[in-house]
């Protein structure tokens, strides 16, 4: 494996809290030094990295792979190309797959694929209950010796309050958090969307905000009464955001994410029926973007996530009411993120590194997040002002229902590295592609460009 | 000329105030028609047009039906049932299907909200929305408005009340987006678990009790109270709703005016209707239908009238 | 054509359509949305005056029988029909203009589907040739040559403020 020397690029690191221009040498899997003037190994690849971010690895804790089980809308090999491309260094997959991620063996499954695909690092997240039903609880010690790092029924919420109690205590054991799709099903049921002016219009029943914060304020109260670690998904609305942050005063273990698609559109996107904005939690209203705008600023939301929810083109084709929910995100998140937080003053870079890298690894407890000597060598090159239109069939996603085609964005990852090999490059480096043992070299040299 | 139409009719929300007059004024010779004593006239010769019909519907299906073919027009019913779109066809393969078989216009009846846009952005066809969902069903919404403008010879400032279930009613919408561009003002009055949220932003009036939609209106529009509202634990009973907010004589006989009642139909007797005030002297109900004839012929003609780059048929005879 | 010339034509129009139909017994006036209308307004109040009858007359409007809905598209709105008893009877069909003869054929056509009369007449008040069907007038006010860019204008004053014709070269 030859070292490689980042060169000339903007440091940031959010884990020391460095922000300045420097080399950054990594070797053997691990960062090696950062500083200026570091020379130069005979035999290192170099990326120059002048006018750039050079940041530890993105990291994103919901994503759904889809396999096993729906392998013709994403595999974990085409996700974690995907994620690789977006600038992510590891991304945690969802249990709801079919089967589901509930046991031992499902687990080691992913794992054992992402290790034959090499992209992007991909930690399983196992089920709260066998197949998702909410009865009975998985076998979190089991998961965990697998390689799950969390635990989750997303896809569903977990309903009853007393299987929600016992994952979190049971949970507590191995220090894994529990993460909530936090949504009150008998007030959701049947909804297609939110509920407000636009749902009226359009004729279509709504998901009222108050079915997502009954859930939050309940996983709240029960982990208060467990001392566990709720880590609430996708929070669109501004009264969860106002519940979290009560909550955080209190001094509790409870983290939350927000997606790119909730800081950046409301329900006005679902005009037209427009099925590649429906979405569960469903988008909201001006009012609820902007609380979460803020409280990604001021980290009342901890991480943004994609909830990457790869479907096919023709699952998207068809009445509103039949669609499925979700749009893919892992290789927009980056520029969405950038053109909608920084570029707007919202967040610092050094901010946008944290929500995306550093506090993500901190709170799913993972490697990663940092460019400290010795770290994983998971390192992610940014060109923050690179202007770029979404242009969904050049995604490495086998899917491509999302809502921001055609969309101008600034921002994007130009290089990834994930234990110290190039696992995506968009332009060929400086002295050559890598080794020929490297097996990112096909893609990078194939000059896909976007 | 003046406003056309485009190529579909998927509800009113779309439409100008000047495209809504234009297709009542244009119902109004249509109404002749149908009391020809040969009901036919030959401007749609040649047409082929598909009832597409999703959902059971008797009166609208009739009803284009009628107006299809007193225009001369061929056309073909399709029933799908519930059973074929569980054999896995997709609303859009159906309709390219039927689009192959080199159809002119699709009726379409759908319980999906969008159903007919949806079809209308995928076909080269015109298409026609007969109630999608819960979001429109525009030429119940036309007739309506004609069978008020018939009996008050205006809508400008007249004030309609819309009664019972406004959530689930795509007569409600298609009513408030008409009747409000046309100038009249409208209101709604129903439990409030069957008003939708954020409605009063759909410039209407909200009339918390059956007795306030007396004392304001001109004219009630009383919606059909579909009975599985029950079971979904929007209401206790048909018994409570009638005795809350049916439209009774008594009640009526305390409006500061006589008000002209209008029932999309199919109605429930006895439940948001008493019969003496269905079958009663200010009950427009069947010349509702008989309108709605007439409104659909207007607009299967007008749609039929093709591209929108229509050239000027000139003066003089010719 | 100025408003004299307009009168003195109309009245002999009149005298013939009486002539034709052998007096005004049966004979029923037809005019064609919209100008043909008017003049068959006008011919029904002068054979009332030299003949002391009163003609029954009706309105016509074929636009829901033209042939060509998807060239010119629909008209704004349709004009009135409304009808006497046409069977058995002696039918004046009154228009301004005569010019291709398909709005005499969707005339035709529209009258049978009301009935069935003895006998139709056509009367134009002018006949501009360019004739795409074989159809003649029986009675003509006037013959114009127009070429096909040309406009022949019937303005009366019901609709137009003052009686002309009026030929307008392209």
């Amino acid at each position: 494996m030859r070292p490689i020397l980042i060169r000339g690029g903007r440091v940031i690191d959010p884990s020391r809290g460095t922000d300045e221009v420097a080399d950054l040498l990594v070797a053997d899997g691990k960062v090696q030094a950062s500083g200026r003037d570091l020379g130069r190994p005979d035999d290192a690849l170099i990326v120059e990295a002048a006018g750039k971010v050079v940041a530890p690895g993105l990291i994103d804790l919901h994503v759904h792979l889809r396999e096993p089980g729906q392998e013709d809308l994403e595999t974990v090999a085409t996700g974690s190309m995907a994620a690789a491309a977006g600038g992510f260094s590891a991304i945690c997959a969802m249990p709801n797959t079919d089967p589901v991620t509930d046991n031992q063996a499902a687990v080691g499954f992913i794992v054992s694929q992402a290790q034959r695909a090499a992209k992007a690092r991909v930690y399983p997240i196992g089920a709260v209950s066998l197949g998702q039903r909410g009865q009975q609880l998985a076998e979190f010690g089991e998961l965990v010796g697998a390689g799950a790092v969390a635990v989750s029924d997303d896809g569903k919420p977990v309903a009853s309050s007393h299987i929600m109690r016992t994952a979190l205590e049971y949970a507590r054991t191995f220090g894994i958090p529990v993460a909530d799709h936090c949504e009150d099903p008998t007030l959701a049921a049947g909804g297609a969307m939110h509920e407000g002016l636009v749902s009226t219009r359009l004729g279509l029943k709504g998901i009222p905000a108050a079915a997502e914060e009954i859930m939050v304020a309940r996983d709240i109260l029960l982990a208060e009464l467990t001392g566990g670690h709720v880590h609430l998904c996708h929070m669109s609305t501004r009264g969860s955001v106002e519940l979290i942050r009560r909550a955080k005063e209190k001094g509790l273990r409870v983290t939350a994410e927000a997606c790119p698609h909730h800081f950046t559109l409301t329900h006005e996107a679902c005009e037209g029926y427009n099925t590649n904005a429906k979405m569960n939690p469903p988008l909201r209203e001006p009012e609820d973007r902007e609380a979460i705008r803020q409280a990604i600023r001021d980290g009342t939301i901890d991480v943004i996530c994609t909830d990457h929810a790869p479907h096919h083109y023709d699952a998207k084709e068809r009445e509103f009411d039949d669609a499925p929910n979700g749009i893919i995100g892992l290789e927009t998140a980056l520029g969405l993120a950038v053109t909608e937080l920084v570029e707007t003053g919202l967040l610092s870079l050094a901010d946008l590194v944290s929500r995306m890298s550093t506090t993500p690894a901190r709170i799913f407890n993972l490697p990663g997040g940092t460019l400290a000597p010795g770290a994983a060598a998971d390192v992610v090159v940014i060109d923050p002002e690179h202007a770029w239109t979404v242009a969904p069939e050049e995604f490495f996603s086998k899917s491509r229902n999302t809502p921001f085609g055609g969309r101008r964005l600034r921002g994007r990852a130009e290089t990834t590295i994930v234990r110290g090999q190039v696992v995506f490059a968009r332009e060929v480096a400086a002295n050559g592609p890598a080794g020929p043992a490297d097996p990112a070299r096909k893609e990078y040299s194939a000059g896909r460009t976007i | 000329m003046s406003a056309t139409l485009g190529k579909d009719l998927v509800g009113l929300e779309p439409l100008s105030r000047e495209q809504i007059q234009l297709i009542l004024d244009t119902a109004e010779p249509f109404k002749e028609v149908s009391e020809r004593a040969i009901k036919k006239v030959p401007a749609l010769r040649g047409k082929t047009i598909v009832n597409l019909f999703f959902e059971a519907s008797t009166r609208t299906r009739i009803s284009f039906e009628f107006a299809e073919k007193r225009l001369s027009a061929d056309t073909v019913n399709v029933a799908v049932a519930a059973s074929s779109v569980s054999k896995g066809e997709t609303l859009v393969d159906t309709a390219r299907n039927l689009e192959a078989m080199r159809i002119d216009m699709v009726v379409i009846r759908h319980g999906a909200s969008g159903a007919a846009q949806f079809l209308g952005q995928r076909i080269r066809s015109n298409v026609i929305n007969a109630g999608d969902g819960k979001h429109e069903h525009p030429t119940q919404g036309l007739l309506d408005m004609l069978t008020l403008r018939d009996r008050f010879g205006r809508l400008e400032g007249l004030k309609v009340a819309i009664c019972g279930d406004i959530l689930h009613s795509r007569v409600a919408r298609s009513n408030i987006w008409g009747l409000t561009k046309l100038g009249a003002q409208v209101g709604v009055c129903g439990p409030a678990t069957l008003l939708p949220r954020n409605v009063h932003e759909l410039g209407v009036t909200i009339l918390p009790r059956i007795e306030d939609a007396i004392q304001w209106a001109d004219a009630l529009n009383v919606l059909r109270l579909q009975l599985e509202r029950m079971e979904s634990g929007f209401l206790p009973s048909l018994r409570e709703y009638n005795r809350v907010f049916g439209v009774t004589k008594e009640r009526l006989a305390r409006a500061p005016k006589d008000l002209l009642i209008l029932h999309p139909g199919p109605m429930n007797r006895g439940v948001e209707i008493d019969s003496d005030v269905a079958d009663g002297p200010h009950s427009v109900i069947l010349p509702q239908v008989t309108n709605g004839v007439a409104v659909r012929m207007a607009v299967l003609y007008l749609l039929a009238g093709g591209s929108p780059d229509w050239a000027n048929p000139g003066g003089g005879g010719e | 054509m100025d408003d004299r010339a307009l009168a003195r034509t109309l009245a002999r129009m009149a005298t013939e359509i009486v002539e034709r139909a052998n007096g005004t017994e049966g004979l029923v006036l037809v005019g064609i949305q919209r100008r043909g209308v008017e003049l068959a307004s006008r011919i029904r109040g002068l054979v009332g005056q030299s003949e002391g009858a009163t003609i029954p007359w009706g309105k016509l409007d074929i636009t829901l029988y033209r042939d060509d809905l998807q060239t010119v598209g629909p008209r704004p709105v349709v004009g009135e029909t409304s009808l006497p008893d046409l069977d058995g009877k002696t039918v004046a069909i009154v228009d301004d203009v005569l010019y291709t003869g398909r709005t005499v054929r969707a005339a035709l056509d529209e009258c049978s589907d009301f009935g069935r009369p003895r006998r139709i007449l056509l009367c134009v008040l002018i006949d501009r040739g360019g004739r795409e069907l074989p159809i003649q007038a029986d009675i003509v006010g006037k013959k114009v040559t127009a070429g096909p860019g040309d406009r022949v204008d019937v303005l009366v004053s019901e609709l137009d403020g003052r009686d002309a014709v009026e030929l307008v070269r392209a």
